[in-house]
């Protein structure tokens, strides 16, 4: 009998019951609950009278609605709705005894950035959240997934999920990775060549000598958008890395606790004999820095590409999605990414907004200063936590004397809830992990880059190479 | 939840792969707390030529006469015929919520995004795989005849398309069950509360730091 590969463990560890229907029930070891995806969820359990199954699973904190200017109670928050979505998770949260990293907390922060940063989330869990870029947990070798706020009234109900297993598909990213090439463009580069759905129905392990070579906050990056690939769930084995990173955060385990967890988690990887069901291999020294140019996060090209030709695209869905998007872009087939003009920049999100994500961001701008056609800079920080250490670290101060504006945590213009967007035609280098319509503001235009990308483009007014900013001094 | 067991109804065809859950339902809608009332914002930014906010009153704003779901022939459509990766993007439940209130109850597309496809089946919206060449050919069918219809008859799986013909499709055992019986999966998950509570304890054995809080 073949190996079981990291994402069988996982499943297997947490199986309630499995039913003659093919579907199964499996346990949740953590919820973590935002503001936007939770009311109705709460509202549920309330009108159907149940009580949480097991509160101390739950972890709370706002982010996605929240001002990224300084404010320190909810009644600041200028707009209406985002202030009731706020003050409803407050109420919910005390209502129902859930620990909530609310506001003021230094802890509050983006989901998916503050729970792997209390060690909320260790190795071996299961993880959900109303979100989708909760795959980004799974850089823990975790099962992390998004789920809709159905699931997550029944997961504060039941802390379980009625589950079906998926395919099991590995990314292998093999070899060294060049200079300026980051997480960030690996992963768009994944998301190049297997298709934005390209990974639906399965769970996706990323593994290879590239990826064992990443920090933690790099594997963030890159599970983070398997969602952007199609794939609910991305994982990476457990490594030193991985122990190194969990080792004395606040939720972690302790003692002699912390001896057996090891054990354990040490045998979080795929099996040699495991087969999958899909097999991708990357030669690492195939990424350049990436820089999406369509409204789809499969439309990426390298910086020293030119715009493809919808005409030489074969597949006639694809062709007509592309036309759609050059014209949504205002951009032409065969231009230089170079030639792109950037209006705003967006530094932050649950995929680039970590301690590494702000240094590799400052190491560019530090000693220079935007570009006088682009209107604004926002570095947002992914956590309380993270403001901190960047503080601590003078970062904040290379961005402000570059022109940049240092903001408080939060989603931010990643989606656009909160008061930070685009306005209609507006191009934007940003480091988060969309690019659709009306992502950032109505009718803004996205081009997904990692952090020194984007700075990069921040000092010049538009897309370069970071390899030749930095060869160029 | 709604029950759904045979439905018929006017089929309306969006000819655009991909379509993301922030193009289904922007954003700035998803500030509400209710599960309710979403409709009207239902592909805001493809429907209207302003930009919407929470809280407008819809019937004022101007139309974008080019969009499918604005055109007369298609008012009162109830089943929406979709290209691939249908629902990509975010695990807004709301995206299914606005279809639904706007009236649709049955979704066919050759392929659905994972979490999309999953939320679907909480709220009585059934989405339906049903091959691309078939699918592109019923996109010609439903352009060929105004008023043409699609009927769904979930207990068989079998969809007859608008020329006539019935093509067949494939769904889950449990999802159909609790479909086709209104069922609210939380009151039958929680009939399973001594296996679960079986398993805690027994991974309280081996993780006990998995049920710790500092």
């Amino acid at each position: 009998m073949a190996g079981k590969t990291l994402y069988d463990k996982l499943f297997d560890a947490h199986l309630v019951k499995q039913r003659d229907d093919g579907s199964a029930l499996i346990y949740i070891d953590r919820q973590i609950i935002h503001e936007v995806t939770s009311p109705q969820a709460f509202e549920g359990l309330r009108l159907a009278g149940r009580q949480p199954w097991r509160i101390n699973a739950n972890l709370a904190t706002i982010d996605h609605n929240v001002p990224t200017t300084p404010f320190s109670n909810a009644s600041e928050i200028e707009d209406d709705t985002s202030r009731i979505q706020v003050q409803t998770l407050e109420n919910n949260t005390r209502e129902f005894g859930i620990t909530e990293f609310g506001i003021g907390d230094p802890r509050q922060g983006i989901v998916h950035v503050m729970a792997p940063e209390q060690g909320a989330v260790v190795p071996g869990m299961t993880v959900v959240c109303g979100d989708s870029h909760t795959s980004t947990n799974g850089a823990l070798a975790c099962l992390a997934h998004g789920i809709g706020t159905s699931e997550v009234e029944h997961v504060l109900a039941t802390q379980c999920l009625i589950a079906k297993k998926m395919k099991n598909m590995r990314v292998r990213v093999e070899g060294q990775l060049g200079p300026g090439v980051t997480a960030k463009d690996v992963v768009l580069h994944i998301i190049g060549v297997i298709g934005t759905a390209g990974g639906t129905g399965y769970a996706l392990e990323f593994a290879g000598s590239a990826i064992r070579g990443l920090s933690m906050e790099g594997r963030m990056t890159i599970c983070n958008m398997s969602i952007e690939a199609g794939a609910r769930a991305g994982m990476v084995a457990v490594d030193d890395v991985t122990i190194d990173y969990v080792r004395g955060r606040p939720f972690a385990p302790a003692g002699a606790q912390w001896d057996q967890a090891v054990s354990y988690w040490r045998t979080l990887v795929s099996d040699e004999d495991a087969v999958f069901d899909k097999d991708i291999l990357i030669d690492a020294a195939d990424i350049r820095p990436q820089v999406s140019w369509g409204t789809s996060p499969e439309m990426v090209v390298p910086v020293d590409a030119s715009l493809p030709v919808p005409s030489q695209e074969q597949d006639p869905v694809k062709r007509t999605g592309m036309e759609r998007a050059y014209e949504y872009m205002g951009l032409e087939p065969s231009m230089k990414v170079s030639d792109i003009q950037v209006d705003r920049v967006f530094i932050g999100s649950c995929t680039n907004s970590r301690i590494e994500d702000l240094r590799a961001a400052a190491e560019v701008a530090r000693g220079r200063r935007k570009a006088d056609s682009v209107k604004q800079v926002l570095v947002v920080p992914g956590s309380g936590l993270v403001k901190q250490q960047a503080e601590q670290e003078g970062l904040d101060r290379v961005f402000v004397e570059a022109g940049f504006e240092w903001r408080e945590p939060g989603c931010s213009m990643c989606l656009a809830m909160n008061p930070d967007r685009l306005l209609p035609g507006e191009h934007c280098a940003s480091t988060s992990n969309r690019n659709f319509e009306g992502r950032q503001g109505n009718g803004g235009r996205t081009h997904l880059v990692s952090p020194a990308m984007a700075a990069a483009a921040a000092v010049a007014g538009h897309f370069v190479d970071v390899r030749e900013l930095e060869k160029a001094e | 939840m709604e029950k759904f067991t045979v439905h018929e109804g006017l089929a309306a065809p969006l000819d655009r792969s991909n379509v993301d859950t922030d193009l289904i339902i922007p954003k700035q809608f998803l500030k509400s707390i209710k599960r309710t009332g979403f409709g009207p914002n239902l592909f805001d930014e493809l429907r209207y030529m302003d930009e919407g906010y929470p809280g407008q009153d819809n019937s004022q704003r101007p139309l974008n006469p080019d969009f499918v779901l604005n055109l007369p022939r298609y008012q009162g459509a109830s089943v929406l015929l979709a290209r691939r990766n249908f629902g990509c993007g975010s695990s807004r439940e709301h995206a299914p919520w606005a279809l639904m209130d706007f009236g649709f109850r049955a979704i066919i597309a050759p392929s659905f995004a994972d979490i999309f496809y999953n939320n679907c089946f909480k709220n009585g919206l059934l989405p339906i795989v049903v091959e691309e060449d078939v699918v592109d050919e019923m996109f010609g069918e439903v352009a060929a005849n105004e008023g043409a219809t699609i009927r769904i008859d979930l207990e068989n799986q079998l969809v007859t398309r608008p020329n006539g013909e019935t093509v067949s499709f494939e769904i889950d055992a449990f999802r159909k069950h609790c479909l086709l019986n209104g069922l609210d999966d939380i009151g039958l998950t929680l009939q399973d509360a001594e296996s679960i509570r079986a398993y805690e304890t027994r991974r309280m054995e081996r993780e006990p730091w998995v049920f710790q809080t500092p």
